[in-house]
């Protein structure tokens, strides 16, 4: 498949003047996006995985090595407007990312500063809302939405850019259970419908094991790469790091643990009921110690 | 007796102009001393709105807030006094740090309730020591530290007051697992030790499940519950309604029930309440001889 992104062997730290720089924060990372990837990238805080994010839309520049966008070099300033073009970024905060006072204002918004012609604008701003499901909103005022709605207006922004690829630094950790649901379904959306890259940086493991591929940063490099289906079946190595895997991958491992044979790669509820109940049909009185399920 | 009690209260935001917004409609609201209260709620419920009330920050628009059975707003009463002994943490509340040193800002609010020095010291050191801080971070400047680090002494802060009721609004948002789970450690010891009441208001039903004694569900402006979490999260479907939801290993209980497999008479709260339910199950099971 072709690649979007591509990192050869990055390092960073902060370079404040002469003799004045911080500790290595990247220490060679290599990675490869294709294009169209749902990718979600984990770490425990300062592990490195939103400043090699940063690179991706050449925010920070590499100190060592090099990253590619699209085949464009980031270290090549004559290119940065072209690959900001490609990448755009939703954060954190919706309230820090939104800047008009009505909503298809602030979608508009970077469109008017790229000088997009007003019928593109209209088109482009009606289009985005509409797939962030936020149409019946387009007249209405940010502050007079919730957060997950917020957060939708905030992509919807993005959206309108037509990037080939969004950056998400952990989008949903200011909302409520149905906020979360709403961007995770917007995501989804973007990612299977409209074959946009997707690049989510999150603590919320349910979140990742919805990714088509899970990488795992740990000291500023790479510790795991894989599947999330792979990647959260080593409970412990992922614990060992300060992080965590879903509830019912941790279930699965507990009863694994007393010799309940049940698959090491659960990944939802309903994986986990399908697993119990398969086992309880079909072992019905004995409690073996054989593995199953573990490809 | 309970230690925080409300009284139909009221909160209207902006009365009287185009922007007027009930944000708490007649809550009615007993907590006993001891509890560890979880508050959940969708964006814009009234939690926050309701929890500024418990200290003072906001007053009613009706109704009456009391603690240890003194109504804080009534003639005579002292809320400087109140807010010692509800203290509240905000959201985000590294953002509020900003004394010289970590030891001057923890040492403000015990500061100004007028504590001798060497009283001030100990409650510094205390808070220091629910919240996993070292001596060496006391004399750096707190804008210095990690975030994580930021937020525990901002914690400490509050805790360094000694609150008979402890608040915190998100306590753990955007902290990672590990984080998490130590600041949610620190303030289940904190609760433990001094026997206080806490409440904690969070979006993870992942957490409130795991450590809170009482819930309280807040719903456009009212209480939709204020139970045991088990029978809260017992209605899932209610829950999911209301915007909210249930803890993952919750959710595969009722999948399992579905299915005609009853686990359990009551839904697990966490991942070793699970384990240890289908366990027994297996066991009545294999006891039994039948399938």
């Amino acid at each position: 498949m072709e690649t979007l992104i591509e990192t050869k062997d990055v390092s960073f730290y902060y370079n404040f003047g002469e003799e004045n720089q911080s500790d290595e924060i990247l220490h060679g990372v290599s990675l490869s996006i294709p294009k169209g990837q749902f990718i979600a990238v984990l770490g425990h805080n300062g592990s490195g995985k939103s400043t090699l994010a940063k690179h991706f839309n050449a925010i920070y520049l590499p100190s060592g090595g090099t990253v590619y966008v699209d085949g464009l070099d980031t270290l090549e300033e004559d290119k940065l407007f072209e690959i900001r073009r490609r990448i755009g970024m939703v954060f954190q905060n919706p309230d820090n990312q939104l800047v008009a006072t009505v909503v298809e204002e602030d979608v508009a918004f970077a469109l008017e500063n790229l000088g997009v012609p007003p019928d593109e604008i209209r088109r482009r701003v009606d289009e985005a809302l509409q797939t962030v499901r936020m149409s019946d909103y387009a007249k209405h005022a940010p502050h007079q939405l919730s957060g997950g709605q917020k957060q939708r207006v905030a992509i919807a922004g993005v959206l309108a850019m037509a990037p080939s690829c969004i950056v998400f630094d952990e989008p949903t950790a200011m909302l409520d259970p149905q906020g979360r649901r709403e961007v995770m379904d917007t995501i989804l959306d973007l990612s299977r419908q409209q074959g946009t890259t997707i690049v989510m940086i999150t603590h919320y493991m349910d979140e990742a094991a919805l990714a088509d591929r899970v990488v795992v940063m740990d000291d500023g490099r790479i510790l795991l790469d894989g599947v999330p289906r792979k990647v959260f079946a080593d409970v412990e190595l992922m614990k060992s790091v300060g992080l965590d895997v879903p509830q019912v991958t941790d279930l699965s491992f507990r009863l694994r643990q007393k010799g309940i044979p049940l698959p090491a790669d659960v990944l939802t509820p309903e994986e986990f009921a399908d697993a119990l109940v398969a086992y309880l049909e079909g072992a019905p009185d004995q409690g073996g110690t054989q593995e199953t399920g573990d490809a | 007796m309970s230690v925080v009690k409300v009284e139909s209260l009221s909160h209207v935001y902006g009365k009287g102009t185009p922007f007027e917004k009930t944000a708490v409609d007649g809550v009615d609201l007993e907590i006993q001393q001891g509890e560890f209260v979880g508050v959940i709620g969708h964006t814009g419920s009234g939690k926050s709105t309701l929890i500024q009330h418990l200290n003072g920050l906001l007053k009613p628009t009706q109704g009456r807030v009391l603690i240890n059975g003194k109504d804080i707003w009534a003639k005579g009463a002292d809320i400087r006094r109140t807010r010692f002994e509800v203290g509240l943490v905000f959201q985000y509340p590294e953002y509020q740090l900003f004394e010289e040193t970590v030891y001057k800002d923890i040492a403000f609010g015990p500061r100004n309730m007028g504590l001798r020095e060497e009283e001030i010291r100990d409650a510094v050191a205390d808070a220091v020591r629910f919240v996993g801080l070292k001596a060496k971070h006391m004399e750096r400047s707190p804008f210095e530290l990690s975030g994580g680090q930021k937020r525990r002494v901002a914690i400490a802060g509050v805790i360094a007051m000694r609150p008979q009721v402890l608040i915190l609004d998100e306590p753990t948002a955007g902290l990672d697992p590990k984080g998490r789970d130590m600041i949610l450690e620190q303030i289940k010891r904190y609760h433990e030790q001094t026997g206080s009441t806490v409440l904690l208001v969070s979006h993870s039903m992942e957490d409130i499940a795991r450590y809170t004694t009482k819930l309280l569900v807040m719903n456009h402006g009212r209480i939709f519950a204020y139970d045991e979490p088990q029978n809260v999260f017992a209605r899932a479907d209610e829950l999911i309604a209301l915007g909210l939801d249930v803890p993952q290993v919750t959710h595969v209980f009722s999948l399992l029930r579905q299915r005609g497999y009853e686990i359990a008479s009551k839904p697990p709260l966490t991942v070793e309440e699970a384990s240890e339910e289908i366990l027994r199950y297996l066991m009545r099971r294999k006891g039994n001889g039948t399938c």
